[in-house]
């Protein structure tokens, strides 16, 4: 997929697949095939064309549920994870939580798994509190059994943390938090792109993913809800496309989910850009892309502990992503340096500012790999690090 | 001194100078003092600006802040730039500094050390870092002229 691209006159070695990933051919000629071939709306396919867009549309909700083990009815095509993880906040949550009402978090959620909580809590009067991690963001059972309790409404939780990658016990928290009456929401941004997903296993209430996160198009998500869940939320955006009928005298009937929550016109596209993207995932087999990763880790973190000139926050991290400092240089620095060496990674806090209060620190160097990174990208991101000195990250501008 | 500043090495060294030993890299919070609280959009740096200025004289410049080498050096170097420079003048540097960043002509001598950042104008995604404290002091002299008025 990376054949071919250079930067800095370098073979790119791109190791920010946490932030967003690169796209096979077959995702690509989906996308392609909508505009050369059906390019239409949805939803009214009275002429040839705008039927096969419907069918293509719709035939992705089949994909989904088969990739997470669901029903379609429990599909709802969002704009990414944010717009799902909102999707839940404004649609359950602000609806059904009353003051004194405990939303668990913890601090090692993106931004995209706390603003919305935050703002549900300031609404209604609910409270946040959080499960403590580990120095290395690790949750243990002990630390989850000490933040339940039957206060706890909902419980929104990474099932793999997008700094430290650490997979979080999500089947123990469905477990207890369903014990108390309280609804779990599991943030899979960073967890559905790399291992198999099974939601009925797991138990979760809602799960929310993005699709360009695993080599689908942008502007592509998945809310994932419980369907008795879905049919008590309240739509974000009404508009077109949701609703069955209204009248001048403000009589709004809506349709049923998840049709409710897609109102305007899709991103049909990315939803059939999505649609390839699965079914790539799926023909690769989710079980190999993670030994895959999990042999990429290992490799990953080995090589980096011989490095002394590089500080590893999340040395017993369970996945394909290391949290790293370069000893004396700030991250961004670093970070620029590393791609003049034609190695893309990520550097600052990653949208997760409150897991300073964990590791200790407010900004890190990510770099996260995918099913098509090998081991000599490791080698060359080692490489890199090696020369990472003060003097060779200013002499980038000379 | 005019050639020394042509060699790379000495440019990077200036750098490299600014960042491990900062220069007036502590605010006084004290009376009399404008302060400008600056948050990158990359989202790491943050820097703090303070400028005491009277009767048209930026009398003193301090900065504190978590930032890159860049935005900390380039910051650095200002603050001993402007300093005891009238306002006019003090525009003039910035004015000549940016000219610089956007790789546009400007004049050397005003700039002096500043001169070591003349490559950030090729690394446009390092252009943010070289201006967050150059900015800071810019609204610090807007905000002067206002009090003035
Ligand atoms: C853990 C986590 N949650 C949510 C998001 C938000 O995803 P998106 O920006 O695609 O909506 C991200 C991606 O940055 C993430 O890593």
């Amino acid at each position: 997929m990376l054949q071919g691209i250079t930067m800095n006159g370098k073979p790119l070695v791109y190791l920010d697949n946490g932030a967003t990933t690169f796209k096979p051919q077959p995702v690509i000629d989906a996308v392609n095939y909508f505009y050369n071939n059906i390019n239409s709306n949805i939803h009214r396919g009275d002429y040839e064309i705008a039927f096969k867009a419907d069918q293509a549309y719709d035939h992705c909700r089949k994909t989904v549920a088969e990739f997470i083990n669901c029903d379609e009815r429990e599909v709802v095509f969002t704009y990414g994870a944010t717009s799902a993880l909102n999707t839940v906040a404004y649609g359950y949550a602000r609806k059904n939580l009353k003051e004194g009402d405990v939303i668990l978090l913890t601090r090692a959620e993106h931004a995209s798994n706390a603003l919305p909580w935050f703002r549900v809590a300031e609404e209604t009067g609910a409270k946040i509190e959080y499960i403590e991690l580990t120095p290395t963001g690790k949750m243990t059972l002990w630390n989850l059994r000490k933040a339940i309790h039957e206060g706890v409404r909902i419980v929104a939780i990474a099932a793999v943390t997008n700094v430290l990658g650490v997979k979080t016990p999500v089947r123990e928290i469905c477990r207890m938090a369903h014990k108390v009456g309280a609804v779990v929401m599991v943030d899979g941004a960073q967890s559905v792109p790399h291992t198999r997903t099974d939601v009925k296993d797991m138990d979760c209430d809602f799960l929310a993913f993005s699709g360009h996160k695993m080599c689908g198009p942008g502007g592509t998500g998945i809310l994932y809800g419980k369907y008795e869940l879905l049919e008590k939320m309240d739509p974000m955006l009404l508009g077109g496309g949701a609703n069955a009928r209204f009248d001048s005298k403000q009589n709004v009937i809506l349709k049923e989910a998840p049709i409710m929550f897609e109102a305007g016109t899709p991103n049909i596209e990315g939803v059939l850009g999505l649609d390839a993207a699965i079914q790539y995932l799926m023909k690769l087999g989710m079980d190999n892309i993670e030994s895959h990763e999990q042999e990429l880790r290992d490799y990953l973190f080995a090589e980096l502990a011989k490095l002394d000139n590089v500080t590893v926050y999340n040395p017993d991290g369970d996945s394909a992503i290391a949290a790293i400092n370069v000893k004396g240089v700030f991250s961004q620095d670093a970070a620029c340096y590393l791609a003049s060496q034609g190695v893309a990674v990520r550097s600052g806090n990653h949208c997760a500012k409150m897991l300073v209060d964990v590791i200790g620190t407010n900004d890190t160097i990510r770099c996260s790999m995918y099913f098509y990174n090998d081991k000599a990208d490791v080698d060359a991101l080692i490489r890199a690090l090696r020369t990472c000195t003060l003097e060779n990250c200013v002499g980038v501008f000379f | 001194m005019a050639d020394l500043l042509k060699d790379p090495m000495v440019l990077r060294e200036i750098i490299m100078d600014h960042y491990e030993y900062p220069r007036h890299h502590a605010l006084t919070n004290g009376h009399g003092y404008l302060r400008a609280h600056m948050a990158s959009e990359s989202c790491i740096d943050d820097i703090q600006v303070e400028a005491k200025i009277e009767d048209g004289i930026v009398r003193d410049v301090n900065f504190e802040g978590v930032a890159c080498t860049i935005s900390t050096a380039s910051t650095s170097i200002m603050t001993e730039l402007v300093r005891d420079k009238t306002v006019e003048e003090a525009r003039e540097i910035m004015k000549n500094y940016f000219a610089m960043i956007n790789g546009d002509p400007y004049d050397e001598d005003l700039l002096e050390e500043a001169v070591a950042f003349a490559g950030v104008s090729k690394q446009a995604n390092r252009i943010k870092c070289a201006t967050i404290g150059w900015h800071g002091l810019e609204k610090l002299l807007a905000e002067s002229e206002k009090k003035d008025d």
